[in-house]
């Protein structure tokens, strides 16, 4: 595994990576690094290129150029296989919950299991998707269907789903969007006990900026395609820079 | 040196690449469609889906269409008094045209726009997106088992169909005359050629192939959110029927050409 000049573990580094469409480049010269342990912000405008930083990063959009190593392997250059196993090990928490509609609670909680342990007994699966709901409090739920939950339940069984393998990264796509005030809230806590408890690395992308402050290690931000400043909440917060002033007002 | 250029109207242009597209959408088909992992469950699952529930639409509109063929027929053929010869005619007309059509147009309606409205709203709420994450290839599970259902499940309603169809007829002629249940299937039997049925058949699998891989590809490739669903199941709809008849127009010349 990569290690930078602070002798810390870095489980995602991202170098020149570049997408466009069409004649708009969303990503140009993008560098990033993850480290492990570390809750990482990425802080940019609606349409700047966020959810395809992340969507590149799992291998669900394909960047025209650049290098994107996830867990020591080059994600770009990996047999959908080997990208599979990367997977198990990463989650993804999408903006819209991504829940399957035709399925219950659990068995959108299983589907996961079940495509990547073969040999699970109906005992263990069990156990993992009450232990998943445990975790985000809603054992009750376990056989409803998406469309009985509110947003904010929605949400919480879609981190359950992303927990029920758990990764040792997290890529969280706008978690609090479309959310009231005090759900956002009780979702930032959330993810602040998963990333205490399971000391899971994670790449939040939102413009929330309740969100960054409560839940950043860091914060990266995007603009005009490219890393344009890094640094903790705070010291962003004090920069003079006209573009990053912008978010902090 | 003077450059040509062939500039297409628009719609051609959509046209022409949405033709292309769906070839290769159809050709990624039999690439994955036949290589491990293989989603049976889901394939059984979607077997039930697309058949079964189809069968009491399906068999009610054959039915009524046997009934209302025969109580039609009858006059015209008491007047040139060849009643006799109307098991025949609708036996053959349903078996070799009327079931398979009639059968399959009620299936792109029911199957091909639930296909394309379900994988249509999958796409526009990320639910692919999130299992091409959880390990799964979305393509084999949602299009290769729908397309698969389809293509199996449509021969086996059209046999179904063609059955209640001719009962119906069966009913249909006991309105005006007593003909036994034997004499009328006897009356069909004895016309009905091998060569009436097999093409019938195997154009049904065509059918069906058409209707499963156009709704997974309209949905597949589903945009512009609740707008772009809707668009979808209605495009999959409109496209799986024009479909049907060209290929029935092709599958009568190649089965003159026998």
């Amino acid at each position: 595994m990569a290690r930078n000049s602070d002798h810390k573990e870095m489980v995602i580094t991202i170098e020149g990576l570049c997408k466009s469409f069409g004649a708009n480049m969303v990503l140009d010269d993008f560098n990033l690094s993850l480290h492990r342990g570390e809750s990482l912000v990425v802080l940019g405008k609606s349409g700047s290129g966020k959810s395809v930083l992340i969507k590149c990063i799992i291998g669900l959009i394909r960047p025209d150029r650049g290098i994107i190593r996830v867990l020591g392997q080059n994600v770009l250059t990996l047999s959908h296989d080997a990208l599979d196993e990367i997977r198990v090990k990463v989650g993804f928490l999408f903006q819209s919950n991504a829940l399957y509609d035709s399925m219950t609670v659990r068995e959108n909680l299983e589907f996961p299991l079940r495509r990547h342990s073969f040999n699970l007994t109906q005992s263990a699966a069990n156990d993992m998707v009450m232990e998943a709901l445990h975790n985000v409090g809603l054992e009750h739920t376990v056989d409803m269907m998406p469309a009985e939950l509110s947003g904010g339940m929605r949400k919480r069984i879609a981190l359950a789903r992303t927990l029920i393998l758990k990764p040792e990264i997290i890529l969280y796509d706008e978690p609090t969007t479309g959310l009231d005030p005090i759900t956002a809230l009780e979702i930032i806590s959330l993810m602040k006990a998963i990333h205490e408890k399971y000391r899971t690395s994670s790449i939040i992308i939102t413009h929330d900026m309740k969100c960054v402050s409560l839940t950043a290690d860091r914060v990266a931000m995007l603009i005009d395609g490219r890393c344009y400043a890094e640094g903790t909440y705070d010291e962003l917060k004090m920069a003079q820079d006209e573009k990053i002033k912008q978010f902090f007002q | 040196m003077a450059k040509f250029e062939l500039t297409l109207p628009e719609n051609t242009r959509r046209f022409l690449h949405d033709a292309g597209e769906l070839s290769r959408f159809a050709a990624r088909f039999f690439a994955e469609g036949f290589s491990p992992r293989y989603e049976v469950l889901e394939f059984v699952r979607q077997c039930f889906v697309v058949g079964y529930k189809s069968l009491p639409l399906a068999g009610l509109t054959a039915f009524i269409m046997g009934l209302v063929l025969t109580m039609q027929l009858h006059p015209t053929m008491v007047y040139y008094g060849v009643e006799a010869m109307i098991p025949a005619m609708v036996g053959i007309s349903i078996v070799r045209e009327i079931g398979p059509i009639l059968t399959a147009l009620i299936f792109a309606g029911k199957i091909g726009s639930s296909i394309g409205a379900e994988l249509g709203s999958m796409k526009v709420t990320e639910q692919i997106d999130a299992m091409e994450v959880s390990g799964t290839n979305p393509f084999k599970y949602l299009v290769v088992t729908r397309t698969l259902a389809a293509t199996l499940m449509l021969p086996i309603l059209v046999i179904i169909a063609d059955a209640i169809s001719l009962y119906g007829s069966y009913l249909g002629i006991n309105i005006y005359e007593n003909v036994s249940f034997y004499l009328f299937f006897k009356q069909i039997f004895d016309h009905l050629l091998f060569m009436d049925v097999v093409p019938a058949v195997i154009k049904t699998f065509f059918f069906g192939f058409a209707v499963g891989i156009i709704g997974c590809y309209k949905g597949y490739y589903s945009s512009k959110g609740t707008e772009g669903v809707g668009r979808s199941a209605n495009s999959a709809v409109v496209v799986s029927s024009v479909m049907i008849f060209i290929l029935d127009l092709l599958a009568v010349q190649i089965t003159d050409l026998l």
